[in-house]
């Protein structure tokens, strides 16, 4: 909502000099955003002066036309002046600024040659004087207006500030110039006298002619329905300088005089109101619901469906206007009406705000109709409409029809304490009541305060509304600092030091943590080679995605990683290892209709199942992916590049940070190299995969040859980790150490081997671990060696060689039976 | 060889004279001195006190001096080599930490040489910043929550007290998820996790909820369609509007440094009322770039304040929809978004550079921002 200033300044008596920046600050502190602050006319510096257009001369020689014109100026003064702008006819008022006068920008008028002419002075523009967008013309004034050598400056407005305030939408009144008055006249602590609650006098209703007919057939859509009459109407009248000035101001375009005057009263007061050819209107114009399949062609030429959701207007003819939303193309005035009918009706919020949803039309009478506008306000509105349509306008006056269902009143029960108790400050019973009544409520009561809101104040329903009335106008700035005592926490969960490490670990390993979007599409998925059942493909779809591209939840983090990897290659760096944790979303929503308990009470333990129901499994998933050298070449020697093996051991040291064994198994899984992919599980159910990322899913990425990645659902191996780590037995009796060599198939995976010997050997074994494989000469074709460095130690002897050949020999054994070892 | 000596032979020793054991002595010293590394030392050990050193030698002829003699010329042998023994160990200590220098200085390297074999990695910024925020109410007693990204509309929307038809509804321009009827929405706000919190845990209930939300925006410099906030909740009996600002004040001084303060201007969000607006006063120029055009300040521009997040109390309505007693407890709560705290705390200019993924952006940031 756009305010200037002056319009405010005539409703409250602002203290003199207080600046537009001065009373935004006040409004500020009492709950309005003021955005902006702005200057009508900004920038513009030296007379701007009232020119009458005297004569026209085509000058047709040149690309365009242009006219030179003799503009008076009032004293005898008569400039000629070049303009390229065609919306003028001689006898016309304009906007002249003559040589020495300097416009927005920093430009300025001087006498110069141009077009065969020496064009002294400027016709100018809205825009050009930094008024407003229009630039289809210069500005022209209203006939008898003002006469040639006025200060144009003063009338058109410049040097007036505007205030631009984003409304909440809890408040709609402030919509209006009426309520931003209010509000300053609170921050003042001056009187403010209310323009909406003054009937403004009209003429006695032409006895000769009946007012154009109105009802509702909806009391709970439309609960007050008014309809004022004027007859002979002059369609030609223009709209006065000062309403075509303002209207700008608010970011209005001036249209007629009717039209502009409509616009007018709105934002002054904050009552939406239509004006109808009256003529093509055919029996009583009523609020009703519409009829399932209705037409409606609104006056943005737009042909709409209807259905009995929607409030409509209509007479005999059919639906003549989406109520309170937008009117008909074909009841709406032009520039031959002379019979005007006036509406100002009253709607339920809820159904407003459906129907401008549902039709998705924003209009400035559905901004105010769907936050709720003054239930009284109609009648006196219109009244102050009807009367400048008279005045500028002409006509006589026929009267007013009127239907009203009676509006419930709402009254407050508030204990006069509790604003205080909230705030946790005292604040004054005398305090409270004044606040109160300042906004315009009628107090009564001692103690316990039984509070009717005013009728602008729809939003006023709980006693919290009052409580937040009371403690903003009191003022924020004196509320105390005080700290709650909060119980002992219990710090964070498992899960969350977990994540945190998981993170931390992976970080110094050298990887980089990235947060991609959630979004992928199926093109995406394709090029993962992503079989077509597979789950990360059932996936959730979003009804109105960003990018049709991609229109699905992802199922898997890898899509971003891969993205992330490409646009780091584009930028230069090729060498990368990046990871994510994020949440994954496995399964579909469905369609049918949700469950939607009530909030006035807490949802059953049932309704709370049904809603959860309605969620896909949403687990949170750890992954990386590992592209061209993991480690650099330098002064001590050659570099390392990336492969399968270290998306293996990050996917290890991952489930170590949790404190839970992962098994690796030979696997498959795309998007992955099928020879080369590691099946990854924690007690048996398959967690992850980790591994070389397929050749064609790297070659059609544009990725490092061998570029690695894994995946794994961190909620599951969370799941698996021991809640307290049990102490190791640390045995410091001497260590013997065992070196074994064994020949196994190629196929035999090395895990199965090292596993093996580990159950032969026994218990004295204290660790196991392979140090070197090898296939060639003279280990046969088809076999390969592997080498392992058995620790045997017991825990309380020193192990002699007996007892540790004989553990060797059973280790030796045991893989002999299960894998075919022999030794080398 | 000494045996026993019963009958002694009364014939003088000439090697224990006085003379002849300092000559020994001498003789020793001066070749222990004479020794250049520990290689010749081990000889000079070996001939002057090893067991054929002429010191050795004369002491075993002191079994056959007369009994009246051998006193003092044990006394004078033994005397000797401790003197020798002294002036070795001496010359060891002096040897060893000779080599030593010449050793450490031949081994020196250029410790210049780069050592980014295996550089550190890096944690994004908006997580660290996140945990960084969690741990200020961790240390306050607070737990931190969480909720699912996919939410029900009715935990997102209508339990946080914004009906169906509200133009609250229209403020955040929402991801459906399935169809626009399905009642499954990308949560647009942290504040759905204030829904489950309440419904899961016990009063009094003090939490902070890090989370990513979701809007329609287009990407540009400063807007993001996914993004993080983090937002607090505490529901306890008696709990006031000045619990809430004293809450903000430590936050942002443990935050932003000591004494920053915060201020609150009057605001409206459905689920809380009253509602504010909660500024931040600047933490750099601390206000006096104020009408101070020598002295801008880019982080507030010149304002003195920056604009930081919402706050309020919580609206009774809310607290109905889970069950708790309005007129037993009230609560506050209290967000803000994690982007534009890094933006203005960190100087990030730009939001793409959040999202994208580039390594040179997070890596400036390490394993805490």
């Amino acid at each position: 909502m756009r305010a200037p200033l002056s319009w405010l300044r005539d409703l409250v008596a602002i203290p003199v000099g207080e600046t537009g920046r001065d009373v935004a600050t006040r409004l500020i502190r009492a709950g309005l955003e003021v955005e902006t602050v702005e200057t009508v006319g900004g920038g513009v510096e030296g007379p701007l002066t009232v020119g009458r257009v005297l004569e026209i001369e085509e000058l047709a020689e040149f690309k365009k036309p242009i006219r030179w014109c003799q503009v008076e100026l009032g004293d005898g003064v008569v400039n000629g002046i070049i303009c390229g702008a065609r919306n003028f006819v001689a006898g016309d008022l304009v906007v002249v600024a003559t040589p020495g006068t300097v416009l927005p920008g920093g430009f300025e008028i001087t006498a110069r040659q141009t077009y065969g002419k020496v064009s002294n002075g400027m016709i100018c523009s809205e825009r050009e004087l930094g008024l407003g967008e229009d630039h289809t013309g210069i500005m022209v004034l209203p006939v008898g207006s003002a006469g040639p050598g006025d200060d144009a400056a003063a009338l058109i407005g410049i040097g007036d500030e505007v205030l631009d305030i984003a409304i909440t939408p809890d408040r709609g009144y402030a919509l209006s110039i009426r309520g931003i008055a209010r509000e300053v006249a609170i921050a003042y602590g001056v009187p403010f006298e209310d323009p909406g609650m003054a009937l403004v006098e009209l003429p006695a209703p032409d006895a000769d002619r009946a007012p154009q007919d109105c009802g509702t057939e909806d009391p709970t859509g439309c609960d007050l329905f008014t309809m004022r009459t004027i007859v002979g109407f002059d369609p030609g009248a223009p709209s006065p300088l000062w309403i075509q000035r303002r209207l700008v101001a608010c970011g209005m375009r001036p249209v007629s005089l009717a039209v502009d005057v409509t616009n007018y009263v709105m934002l002054e007061l904050g009552q939406p109101l239509h004006a109808y050819d009256m003529d093509k209107l055919r029996g009583a114009v009523r609020a009703d619901r519409a009829v399932d399949g209705e037409p409606f062609e609104s006056l943005d030429h737009v042909k709409r469906v209807l259905s009995t959701d929607d409030l409509v207007i209509r007479d005999d003819t059919g639906v003549i206007g989406l109520a309170g939303v937008i009117g008909g193309l074909h009841s709406e005035i032009d520039d031959a009406t002379t019979n005007i009918a006036l509406e100002a009706a009253h709607f339920v919020p809820e159904v407003i705000a459906r129907a401008g949803r549902r039709h998705k039309v924003s209009s400035e009478a559905g901004r105010r109709n769907e936050r709720g506008v003054d239930r009284d306000l109609a009648p006196y509105a219109s009244a102050r409409a009807a009367a400048l349509l008279l005045e500028f306008g002409g006509g006589h006056y026929v009267g007013m029809t009127a239907v009203e269902a009676g509006a419930a009143i709402v009254t407050i029960d508030l204990p006069a304490s509790e604003p205080g108790d909230v705030a946790g400050l005292v604040i004054p019973r005398e305090t409270v009541v004044s606040l109160l009544e300042a906004i315009g409520c009628e107090v009564e009561g001692e103690h316990d305060l039984r509070v009717t809101p005013p009728s602008w104040r729809p939003d006023l329903t709980d006693p919290i509304d009052l409580v937040e009335e009371v403690i903003r106008l009191h003022g924020y700035d004196r509320l105390p600092s005080t700290l709650p005592a909060a119980p002992l926490g219990r710090g964070l969960t498992r899960e969350q030091r977990m994540r945190r490490r998981v993170g931390t670990v992976l970080a110094a390993r050298g990887l980089v943590e990235v947060l991609t979007y959630p979004f992928v599409g199926e093109t995406e998925l394709d090029g993962l080679l992503l079989p077509a059942d597979d789950r990360r493909r059932r996936t959730p779809r979003l009804a109105n995605p960003l990018s049709e591209e991609q229109p699905l939840l992802r199922g898997t983090l890898l899509p971003g990683l891969i993205a992330v990897a490409r646009r780091n290659a584009s930028r230069g760096a090729t060498d990368l290892a990046v990871f994510e944790i994020g949440s994954v979303f496995l399964g579909e929503v469905g369609e049918s209709s949700p469950p939607r308990p009530p909030v006035h009470r807490r949802p059953s333990t049932t309704e709370w199942a049904e809603l959860n129901a309605l969620l896909p499994h949403q687990p949170s998933e750890v992954a990386a992916l590992f592209t061209g050298q993991a480690e650099a070449a330098g002064w001590w020697g050659a570099g390392r590049e990336a492969s399968w093996a270290d998306a293996i051991e990050a996917a290890v040291v991952i489930a170590d940070a949790c404190g839970v064994p992962l098994e690796v198994r030979q696997g498959f899984d795309a998007p992955f190299h099928p020879g080369r992919v590691a099946e990854l599980s924690v007690d048996g159910a398959v967690v992850g995969a980790a591994g070389e990322l397929h050749p064609r899913v790297v070659e059609a990425h544009g990725l490092a040859p061998r570029t690695a990645a894994l995946w794994l659902d961190l909620d599951a191996v969370m799941a698996a980790a021991p809640e307290v780590r049990e102490a190791p037995a640390v045995g410091t009796h001497p260590l013997a150490k065992e070196d074994l060599a064994v020949v196994v198939a190629k196929e035999v995976p090395a895990a199965a081997v090292q596993r093996a010997l580990a159950e032969g050997a026994g218990d004295l074994l204290e660790s196991i671990r392979l140090f070197d494989v090898y296939e060639g000469s003279p280990v046969p074709e088809g076999s390969k060696s592997l080498a392992f460095a058995l620790r045997f130690r017991a825990p309380d002897r020193t192990l002699d060689a007996a007892e540790t050949a004989d553990a060797r020999e059973a280790a030796l054994a045991r893989a002999a039976a299960t894998v075919g070892a022999t030794l080398r | 060889m000494s045996g026993p000596n019963t009958s002694f032979d009364p014939k003088q020793v000439a090697s224990l004279s006085e003379e002849a054991v300092d000559a020994m002595v001498e003789a020793a010293v001066s070749a222990i001195a004479a020794a250049g590394d520990l290689g010749e030392l081990k000889e000079v050990r070996l001939a002057h006190a090893g067991d054929r050193s002429p010191l050795a030698l004369a002491n075993r002829e002191i079994g056959a001096l007369p009994p009246a003699a051998k006193a003092e010329a044990g006394k004078r042998v033994g005397q000797a080599r401790g003197r020798v023994k002294a002036a070795l160990e001496a010359r060891q200590v002096e040897l060893e930490a000779e080599r030593d220098a010449r050793v450490l200085v031949e081994e020196a390297v250029d410790v210049t040489l780069p050592v980014d074999r295996r550089p550190l990695g890096a944690r994004h910024p908006l997580t660290t910043l996140m945990e960084r925020v969690a741990d200020v109410f961790l240390s306050m007693g607070y737990d931190i929550a969480e909720g699912p990204e996919v939410e029900a509309e009715w935990v997102n929307f209508d339990a946080l007290n914004v009906p169906p038809d509200h133009p609250a509804r229209t403020m955040q321009d929402t991801f459906f998820v399935g169809s626009a009827e399905s009642g499954v929405v990308l949560r647009t706000q942290t504040s759905p996790i204030q829904i489950r919190a309440m419904l899961d845990r016990e009063l009094p209930i003090y939490v902070v909820a890090p989370g990513r939300v979701f809007r329609t925006d287009e990407l540009d410099a400063t807007h993001t369609p996914v993004f993080h906030q983090i937002e607090g909740l505490a529901v306890d009996r008696n709990i006031t509007m000045g619990d809430l600002r004293g809450t903000l004040d430590h936050f942002a001084a443990a935050m932003f440094g000591e004494g920053i303060r915060t201020r609150m201007r009057p605001s409206y969000f459905p689920f809380t009322e009253p509602s504010a607006e909660v500024d931040l006063e600047c933490f750099v120029c601390r206000g006096e770039s104020v009408g101070n055009p020598d002295r801008p300040c880019r982080t507030c521009s010149s304002e003195g304040w920056i604009e930081w997040g919402g706050c309020g109390m919580v609206n009774p309505r809310v607290l109905q929809a889970v069950g708790i007693d309005p007129l037993e407890y009230r609560g506050f709560a209290f967000g803000m978004g994690v982007e534009r705290t890094l933006m203005f705390r960190n100087g990030v200019s730009d939001m793409r550079d959040m999202v994208e993924g580039d390594v040179r952006f997070t890596m400036a940031f390490g394993v805490e921002a």
